[in-house]
């Protein structure tokens, strides 16, 4: 067996993600290769080729794959599968954009969000937001799977895989990049922060938000949302959290003014420790959390950001 | 233009589920099913091109069992013009449902395909992407703005680090992420003037399609159960808690 796995990157720097993917793929086993695709891109493939257990990095530097566009990113992987019995890649808005198009132009399945390898063919994923975890076996000889982090510890940095370039002549005339606006922010990533702090509907107003900046300064968290914060608009929609926003499994999480809605429980129930602050006893976070405090979180915050 | 729209029928999002004690399964026996969430948002937005006189005519399309005809009957309801049905008792994944939603591009040759980014069953966010690579048009994938402007769309997608606007040629390929728009209610005579559109079935046969999925469910469980904890009395026994209990802060 052969794995490709796709890296993630952004800004000319390697994703810490990959290296998860690279850990669901040595779960599988089997020889590895990290695929880099994107406008110079040097410095990702000399991340890549660091991360243990990978025999070797393949390069497509190109314009074309500058923005990650799904359709000639797509026909890229597509022209490189047959080398393969698994391409992989994560469960990221990047990995979800373009894996389905290389499982569809290979006649395959996909297989989406996989957090365990039972066997080289079979793998356990959640459904229904998580409140089911199937297993699924593919009879496909290729199999296309989106990972998920939490499922799997990320490998270490002591390897020194080959860098050899890919060559490929793909084109895109279908789409084309506009514009990017990313949230600019210098705490660490929702996906991988220890610590992650987490403000809902209570939170009243975008100005009220930063009364947890206090807290994640201290803790070194990230801060994240439930939708209902971001529908309102009190913060930018990449902060979510949930089935359809970010998966977190932080070692502290700390959800306030959130009621705990299953949608938001999807995204951030494997936390180890869940902290709950919400004026009402009743609220369901408070049968997920570790510690619940039944509290205005007008006054708790300022306190807890006191204290710690 | 013309607007497809692709909707899919799935379990109420409020409900509960439950597994089936033997594990083949969730238990749907006596479940409410309704829309995907995300299909009414895309419904909407199409309904919304047709208001503004961009889109000629918006049809509904779904691969599913006979009662699924139950959300085609919705989205008429709420402004699509016709439907179409593509029959099948089949566990229909989203290879398969892209597929015939293919075929049915083929005949219909829309400019315009809408579905919802993840379907809140099996939670694959695949169809659109597949969708897009069997036609051959580009995706414009968690889109929260569509916009046509000179014969191109305009598209702002949801993506991990903020908002990416892309440019595509027609036709293409759109899935619907929530803050697209806000879906209305159907309204009791919308209602009964959808009992009179056109609803038209097929079957995957008809379409020369094979929708039967290569992935066998082997087993399904409930998810490791959370044991809820305790209430503390006081931010100060919160801190306590988690310094020398919990050990997370130090
Ligand atoms: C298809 C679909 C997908 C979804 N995906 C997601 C998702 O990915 N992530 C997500 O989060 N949601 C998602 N949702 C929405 C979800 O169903 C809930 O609506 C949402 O999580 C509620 O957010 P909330 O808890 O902030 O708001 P609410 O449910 O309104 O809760 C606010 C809470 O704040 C408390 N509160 C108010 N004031 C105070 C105060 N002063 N002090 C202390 N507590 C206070 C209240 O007691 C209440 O419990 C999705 C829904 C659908 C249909
Ligand atoms: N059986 C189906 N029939 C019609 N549309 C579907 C079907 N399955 C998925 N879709 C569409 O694809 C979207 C994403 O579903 P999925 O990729 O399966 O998570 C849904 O919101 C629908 O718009």
């Amino acid at each position: 067996m052969s794995i490709l796995v796709l890296a993630e990157h952004q800004d000319g720097e390697l994703a810490g993600a990959t290296a998860h993917v690279v850990a669901a793929a040595q779960a599988i086993g089997g020889d590895i290769d990290v695929l880099v695709a994107g406008e110079n891109v040097a410095a990702v493939a000399d991340a890549a080729a660091k991360l243990d257990g990978v025999s070797k990095v393949r390069v497509a530097d190109s314009a074309v794959f500058a923005h990650q566009l799904a359709e000639p990113l797509g026909d890229l992987l597509v022209s490189l599968a047959d080398d393969y019995s698994h391409v992989l890649a994560v469960a990221s808005t990047n990995g979800k954009n373009v894996l389905p198009r290389v499982a569809a132009l290979k006649d395959v399945a996909q297989i989406s969000e996989i957090i365990a390898v039972e066997s080289p063919d079979t793998f356990k994923r959640p459904i229904y937001a998580g409140n089911a975890i199937a297993t699924v076996q593919s009879s496909d000889a290729l199999k296309v799977i989106t990972v998920r982090t939490t499922g799997f510890d990320a490998v270490g940095e002591s390897g020194s895989a080959a860098v050899e370039p890919v060559e490929q002549s793909i084109d895109n005339s279908l789409s084309a990049f506009i514009k990017e606006t990313l949230a600019e922010s210098d705490r660490p990533e929702l996906g991988a922060a220890k610590v992650v702090i987490s403000g809902g509907r209570g939170m009243g107003s975008a100005e009220n938000f930063a009364l947890l900046d206090g807290i994640a300064d201290k803790l070194g968290a990230a801060i994240g949302a439930s939708r209902a914060a971001v529908d309102a608009g009190f913060v930018p929609n990449d902060m979510q959290v949930g089935q359809t926003g970010k998966i977190v499994a932080p070692e502290l999480y700390i959800a306030v003014g959130i009621s705990g809605a299953i949608q938001h429980l999807a995204g951030m129930k494997d936390s180890k420790v869940i902290v709950a602050i919400n004026k009402d006893e009743e609220a369901p976070i408070f049968q997920v959390a570790d510690y619940g405090l039944v509290a205005d979180l007008f006054e708790a915050v300022p306190e807890l950001e006191g204290k710690l | 233009m013309k607007v497809l729209v692709a909707v899919k029928r799935v379990i109420d999002y409020n409900v509960k589920i439950r597994v089936k004690p033997d594990h083949s399964d969730v238990d749907l026996t006596n479940v409410k099913m309704a829309m995907n969430p995300f299909c009414e948002i895309a419904v909407e937005e199409a309904v919304r091109l047709k208001e503004k006189g961009i889109a000629s005519e918006v049809v509904v399309a779904t691969v599913g069992p006979k009662a699924a005809q139950e959300q085609l009957r919705t989205a008429l309801a709420l402004g699509a013009d016709r439907a179409i049905h593509v029959q099948t008792d089949e566990r229909v994944e989203s290879l398969g449902a892209a597929k015939a939603l293919a075929k049915i591009v083929e005949e219909e040759q829309p400019e315009l395909v809408v579905l919802g980014k993840q379907a809140i069953d099996t939670d694959n966010n695949q169809t659109g992407q597949m969708l897009a690579a069997l036609t051959g048009r580009p995706q414009g994938t968690f889109a929260s703005v569509v916009e046509a402007q000179d014969g191109k769309l305009l598209v702002t997608r949801e993506i991990d680090g903020g908002l990416q606007t892309l440019e595509l040629t027609l036709p293409a390929i759109v899935t619907a992420d929530l803050r697209l728009n806000e879906p209305r209610y159907a309204k009791l005579p919308d209602i009964m003037k959808a009992k009179k559109k056109p609803l038209d079935v097929k079957t995957p046969e008809e379409l020369g399609v094979d929708v039967a999925s290569t992935l066998t469910l082997v087993k399904v469980e409930p998810p490791a159960e959370r044991q809820g904890g305790v209430k503390v009395s006081s931010v100060d026994e919160l801190v306590d808690k988690l310094k020398n209990e919990a050990k997370v802060i130090s």
